[in-house]
């Protein structure tokens, strides 16, 4: 099962890249907490000092567009985000958000509707979206079975490792 | 109902009769590739598997290319690393320095992707391989990571976009990369989310095998999951002398279900430029004549290949490069380099007054070799001009061919060809 989670909103706009997510001059490290560390910084210069563990991060349309560095997600989940709305993904954030076990979710009247600093109560595993600071509940897109139990697996390694235990 | 390109592909490597958009399949993979950023996390995450070896060590490709040769220590750590595992597990297609390239210029060059081939590559530009009908495309290191272990992966099959190029174009300046930008234009940065985009016509018939992988190349930043080109003569002709293995050739049924077909007459089409900060924010290069610039960049695994550098110095030889201007060329691989050398085309880049750089992918993703400072305005034949790609957050990108990169290192700012050939 996927945690639920409270927190507050932190609110991107449409496009938002995988370099404004993690500049390229921080790919010569790969520890998480280093990506963390630098996490949309150009976008919110205080995020590293100011994110609560749990806080949602809500976009517009194409989110994570760009490069294929799985960097991008394992940032926004290492700086702390619980999880991520948007009103779509580009595909291959999307896989390696899945990959490494961060819950996202798209739904696209929420991700329009939700404002900076909102607070959200999410069941990523049922899309489900509770906007406390307005009373308006949202239902994002459902996740196919098998990419839900990638999910709840804890990301595509352990479930991938899991197969190959049975295998063996 | 007849299938496309992509389906076809997909079901064969799926070993299915047929499979359709929608559709999820586990497709065995010819090629799984990485380099010296998306590999050491893609090997870290191989270690957590619980397997020794990879799945066939012929069908691992890794390589040193962003940020190599090595640009500080912690970069050096990282090809180190993936040099270390590609030793451990006795891999064949390990490139160093020196010997490589630009991944997706090097590839196809070498031989190493081939028409009908399924290949995932933890770099976005690896759709590039569909310009000689292979289905490729980008994944993160997880993926990878299992990719090298199974040697297969889940697919969603993709809708197709059919795009139907046709003319010629009467502006012999306009390219492959025109092509592509203003289909980028056309349809925004998310167009084809998910989906794979096809490219016929007269236009793309027309097109030298180099010109259809710049396009191919860019299909990712219309969010595509592959960029396609049915495989002609031309194709077999730059094939056959470099495979070493067979090779299978798909072509869309007529009666293929598209999502959408699009017609684009080239005819009448001006060398485009795509500005900051998106690439879809293109415009004709007559727009640009009032922006200055300080670097011009000439190279990448969009434009580095021989006939971009040709195309380049062409312009460039006997003129000189604007004093306010840094002009850094980078040809994709060691062949190309040679090649370049060998025609004298490097010799014509030096005396005008550029730089002249080993291959690398460097500035493209403002790795190194060619970073903007606050302010400063490149025009550039990558494909990416977000926010800080190429350096300060606060620098410009403008995204070109090679003629309209090269004129405007001579003009000083954003010009087309005619004004100074």
């Amino acid at each position: 099962m996927l945690q639920t989670l409270q927190g507050k909103a932190w609110k991107a706009g449409n496009d938002i890249d995988t370099d404004v997510i993690i500049a390229a001059r921080y790919l010569n490290d790969s520890d998480p907490k280093h990506l963390a560390a630098h996490c949309l910084e150009d976008l919110f210069p205080n995020l590293a000092k100011q994110i609560a563990a749990g806080d949602i991060l809500v976009a517009g349309r194409n989110f994570g567009c760009g490069s294929s560095r799985e960097h991008a997600p394992i940032a926004i989940k290492h700086a702390g985000f619980g999880c991520v709305i948007a009103e779509s993904y580009a595909r291959i954030f999307y896989r390696n958000a899945i990959n490494i076990g961060l819950p996202i979710i798209v739904a696209p009247e929420a991700a329009r509707e939700i404002k900076e600093d909102d607070i959200l109560e999410v069941d990523p595993g049922k899309g489900k979206i509770n906007n406390k600071t307005t009373g308006k509940t949202y239902t994002g897109e459902t996740l196919p079975p098998f990419i839900l139990d990638i999910l709840e697996t804890g990301g595509l390694i352990p479930y991938t490792a899991e197969k190959v235990k049975k295998r063996a | 109902m007849g299938m496309t390109m992509a389906e076809k592909i997909l079901a064969d490597h799926a070993g299915l009769k047929t499979t359709k958009a929608g559709e999820i399949v586990n497709a065995k993979l010819d090629l799984v590739l990485a380099n010296d950023i998306t590999g050491p996390l893609a090997v870290k995450e191989f270690r957590k598997l619980g397997i020794e070896k990879v799945f066939d060590k012929e069908k691992i490709v890794l390589i040193p290319d962003h940020f190599a040769p090595a640009k500080d220590i912690p970069s050096a750590q990282q090809c180190l690393e993936i040099k270390e595992f590609s030793r451990e597990q006795e891999l064949t297609h390990y490139y160093e320095v020196g010997r490589n390239g630009i991944e997706h210029c090097f590839l196809p060059e070498q031989g190493l992707v081939l028409p009908g081939d399924v290949v995932i590559g933890a770099d976005s530009h690896t759709c590039t391989y569909g310009g000689l009908g292979a289905f490729s495309t980008g994944v993160g290191s997880t993926d990878l990571a299992v990719g090298m272990a199974m040697g297969e992966i889940w697919f969603r099959v993709p809708e197709t976009l059919k795009f139907i190029l046709k003319g010629r174009p009467k502006n012999k300046w306009v390219s492959g990369k025109d092509y592509i930008l203003e289909v980028i234009g056309l349809i925004g940065v998310d167009g084809a989310q998910y989906k794979a985009m096809e490219f016929t016509g007269q236009a793309i018939d027309e097109l030298s095998v180099d010109g259809r992988l710049t396009m191919t190349n860019m299909a990712i930043e219309a969010g595509a999951k592959a960029g396609l080109i049915a495989p002609d003569q031309k194709t077999i002709d730059y094939v056959k002398k470099r495979a070493k293995r067979p090779w299978k050739e798909f072509i869309s049924d007529k009666d293929a279900r598209y999502a959408d077909i699009i017609e684009i007459d080239v005819t009448d089409m001006q060398p485009q430029v795509a500005f900051p900060h998106l690439p879809s924010n293109v415009k004709p290069v007559a727009e640009g004549k009032n922006v200055k610039i300080d670097q011009v960049v000439i190279g990448s695994c969009t434009n580095g290949r021989i006939e971009d550098l040709r195309i380049a110095a062409e312009i460039i030889k006997g003129r000189t490069i604007h004093p306010d201007v840094r002009a850094i060329v980078i040809p994709g691989t060691r062949e190309i380099y040679l090649q370049a050398l060998q025609e004298g085309i490097v010799e014509d880049f030096i005396e005008a007054g550029a730089v002249v750089s080993t291959p690398t992918c460097g500035p493209c993703l403002g790795g190194y070799m060619g970073i903007l400072a606050e302010g400063e305005r490149a025009v550039s034949t990558t494909n990416r001009n977000f926010v800080g790609r190429m350096g300060h957050p606060k620098s410009e990108v403008y995204l070109s061919n090679p003629a309209v990169a090269s004129a405007s290192a001579i003009l000083g700012r954003i010009g087309s060809p005619e004004e100074v050939v």
